[in-house]
């Protein structure tokens, strides 16, 4: 049987189903969507009027991880008690392949809570220019409370370029080296006082921890491609390094600096020499010891409980002391999502969970610094029953974010990618690649 | 005259509707399922492709401009797009072959009475029913440096592992993938052995074919129908892989080596904000995986 006619007769029906459907899907933007709540403005929104001070029922969502579902609860529990009229809902963040993607897709249906912990500031620019984030600057005393709380030198890294306040930096997770003291005892260096400070202690203490301790790696960061990855290798170290600059300011990227050089001629060195494995670790290397050191915040200290730790910070390539480095923050923030209806609730209980009493409690249920500023003095009592902590909270008070800009997450992708090929793999000089991935990123967030 | 009349107005509406028009009323939920969760998806993805698109919030006023073709130019001269086509021709030519060689081989053993059949049907299966992030874990620990793999071939196994090796990390995906089908498309091939009547091989046995000759001969052309099936599905599925290098070579790596089209589209659609140049990529993923699925249809179906 001839085909043909058949497949002319089938296909043809189908090619006008599709151009009716392209048809059909055109024009959402010109006429938008059947909003349910405000207004949302191209820049994220910024409707200060009546949903602004409406109050009712909200519902939040917050991470999965136990100590803060423990500490959500009891805030919740504590705001419901006294708010029968504006009671909170609370719920752990669907899953997803990353939170950020459940929120997009959330976004896009409106159907955001009004509230979201844990809101991660890279994607923050993302979100606003959804339209999905509403600006905690057009509420009354909006200003006054996060510039009081965070701090306003701090607070202006997390500015967005149009002059608005699109999150609320809630706590933090100071980048610093921690180390297995055991496992350095075991290769024969000092565990109270180990040579971490300069690159070339570094490197020779690594070296030593591979040749004569038990463990497979000096230390071991992810080596994957995913665009965040770079926060926890290169980003602390050449943060520490430029003396507290970011990856881009004012428009143009700073990596490929001298600062970024040695940094990259650093990591590059660990991988080479095989201090750093060029595979992605199976399970927890720092906890089953298989790694000597890991870049983490003071969420670790609770979670490797069992092992004997030291911590100390970012090294650089002539040493500096604690007082004087700066680290990467990695900070999560607080969202008010534009589908919010009851906003005046929202940021009644956005104030209310992030005020000096439920701060403690965050820090006292998860070891994360509270983003506060004078932490040490405000929760004197606390650090002093945990020093452990101590350290980690004197290194909260020199923290640098991620750059607020467009294109944000594009641009770490163009940066992971050439740090990949370069410094990971050696496919090419760190110095082409990374001044190659600064010329692209100049484009993408000058768009 | 008179008679003609009634058939003069049953006409129109049979043409309309058909001989049997209940046929519409049990046909018409898939066709609802079809149009909402494919037809209109798809033809949305065409759109989003010629535009400057990103996903908002409803009632959010933006501004997502008509681009024309500049999507698909961007994609042309885009080097993770040229390296991800790659590795979907290294997917298929490794992943194609053996998933027919090793099913049909698999369920003409398994289609004869030997010793535990039952445990090895499942067996087979087990990985296809199996989740991938759990699979995916397993065969980390196979092929990972110190992994048992790498053990056993000793000074033979490569430098870098398996896994971050840019010669080897798209084969173990592929050669992953054809293992964790492998159990569905055996049961196909199973079903369409029952199809072959007996008397063929006894005909075959008569005419003096040993085991081989009649495998050649009677079994091959027998599940032709299911080896054109095989070969499309094994395509579609092979251009579409997405989970193996997410989560087998940590996000496409070493250094994109193992990059798909998919994850691709995941990166610029969903993580970076760049719906219409993802939808690009669909789009045109789309249109090969037809063309080559049409390819195959008309080397393998013989009618």
């Amino acid at each position: 049987m001839d085909r043909r006619p058949i497949l002319r007769r089938r296909a043809l029906p189908a090619l006008l189903l599709a151009a009716l459907l392209a048809a059909c899907s055109g024009g959402d933007d010109e006429a938008g969507g059947a909003g349910e709540t405000g207004a949302a403005g191209e820049t994220g929104a910024t409707d200060g009027g009546e949903t602004a001070a409406a109050t009712g029922p909200i519902t939040i969502w917050y991470s999965n991880n136990e100590q803060e579902i423990a500490w959500g609860e009891a805030v919740v529990e504590a705001w419901n008690a006294e708010h029968p009229d504006e009671q909170v809902t609370a719920q752990e963040i669907p899953a997803g392949q990353s939170s950020e993607e459940v929120i997009t897709a959330s976004i896009t249906a409106g159907n955001t809570p009004c509230l979201i912990y844990n809101t991660a500031p890279a994607a923050v620019p993302q979100f606003q220019r959804q339209g999905g984030l509403v600006a905690l600057n057009e509420f009354e005393g909006g200003t006054e409370y996060v510039n009081e709380r965070v701090g306003e030198d701090r607070v202006g890294q997390y500015m967005s370029p149009d002059g608005n306040l699109y999150q609320m930096p809630w706590k933090t997770n100071p980048s610093m080296i921690f180390y297995n003291k055991a496992l350095f005892e075991e290769a024969g260096l000092d565990p109270e006082d180990p040579p971490l400070s300069t690159y070339s202690e570094f490197l020779e203490t690594s070296q030593t921890l591979v040749d004569e301790g038990g463990a497979r790696a000096a230390i071991w960061p992810s080596p994957a491609s995913q665009f965040f990855q770079s926060w926890f290798d290169f980003y602390p170290l050449f943060i520490a390094n430029s003396g507290g600059q970011q990856l881009v300011e004012d428009g143009e990227p700073q990596f490929a600096s001298e600062a970024g050089m040695e940094v990259a001629e650093f990591w590059a060195q660990m991988y080479e020499r095989g201090l750093s494995p060029r595979e992605e670790a199976q399970g927890d290397s720092f906890a089953e010891g298989q790694a000597a050191m890991s870049i983490v915040g003071p969420w670790a200290v609770a979670v490797y409980s069992d092992v004997d730790w030291g911590v100390v910070p970012v090294p650089t390539p002539d040493g500096m002391p604690l007082e004087e480095t700066y680290t990467f923050s990695d900070n999560k923030s607080v969202g008010l999502y534009s589908s919010c209806e009851n906003r005046g609730t929202a940021w009644e209980f956005l104030k209310f969970s992030t005020s000096e009493e439920n701060d403690g409690l965050l820090l006292q249920e998860t070891g994360q610094m509270p983003m506060r500023v004078d932490l040490t003095e405000t929760y004197a009592d606390y650090f002093e029953a945990n020093p452990e902590y101590e350290t980690f909270a004197d290194q909260a008070a020199r923290t640098v974010e991620v750059p607020n800009v467009a294109n944000s997450i594009e641009m770490w992708q163009e940066f992971r990618d050439a740090w990949s090929e370069s410094v990971i793999f050696g496919e090419a000089e760190p110095e082409a690649a990374l001044t190659e991935a600064a010329e692209t990123i100049s484009g993408l967030v000058g768009e | 005259m008179a008679a003609l009349a009634p058939d003069a107005g049953v006409k129109p509406r049979r043409r309309l509707l058909g001989k049997h028009p209940i046929g519409l009323l049990f046909a018409g939920p898939y066709l609802i399922y079809w149009l909402l969760l494919f037809a209109y998806p798809l033809g949305f993805a065409v759109y989003m492709s010629f535009r400057d698109y990103f996903f908002a919030a409803p009632g959010a006023q933006v501004d997502r401009p008509f681009v024309g073709l500049e999507n698909y130019i961007r994609l042309i001269g885009d080097d993770d797009v040229h390296r991800a086509a790659l590795n979907v021709v290294i997917f298929i030519v490794i992943n194609v072959p053996l998933t027919v060689a090793l099913g049909l081989i698999l369920a003409t053993a398994l289609n004869t009475a030997i010793p535990g059949r039952t445990f090895f049907r499942v067996s087979f299966y087990l990985p296809y029913v199996s989740a991938s992030v759990a699979v995916v874990a397993v065969w980390l620990y196979l092929f990972n440096g110190s992994g048992l793999v790498s053990n056993l071939l000793g000074s033979l196994a490569p430098d870098p592992p398996f896994l971050i090796n840019s010669a080897w990390a798209m084969p173990i995906i592929a050669l992953f993938a054809t293992w964790k089908q492998l159990g569905f498309y055996v049961l196909v091939y199973l079903a369409a052995l029952q199809n072959i009547p007996g008397e063929l091989y006894e005909a075959a046995s008569v005419d003096g074919a040993g085991t081989i000759r009649k495998f050649w001969s009677v079994t091959v052309p027998g599940v032709r129908p299911a080896t054109t099936l095989v070969v499309i599905l094994a395509t579609i599925v092979g251009a579409n892989f997405f989970t193996e290098p997410y989560l087998l070579t940590g996000g496409g790596g070493p250094n994109g080596a193992s990059i798909s089209p998919v994850l691709l589209m995941y990166r610029q659609g969903i993580e970076q904000g760049n719906p219409g140049y993802a939808a690009a990529i669909g789009v045109t993923l789309a249109i090969i995986v037809m063309g080559l699925s049409l390819l195959n249809r008309f080397l393998l179906d013989e009618e």
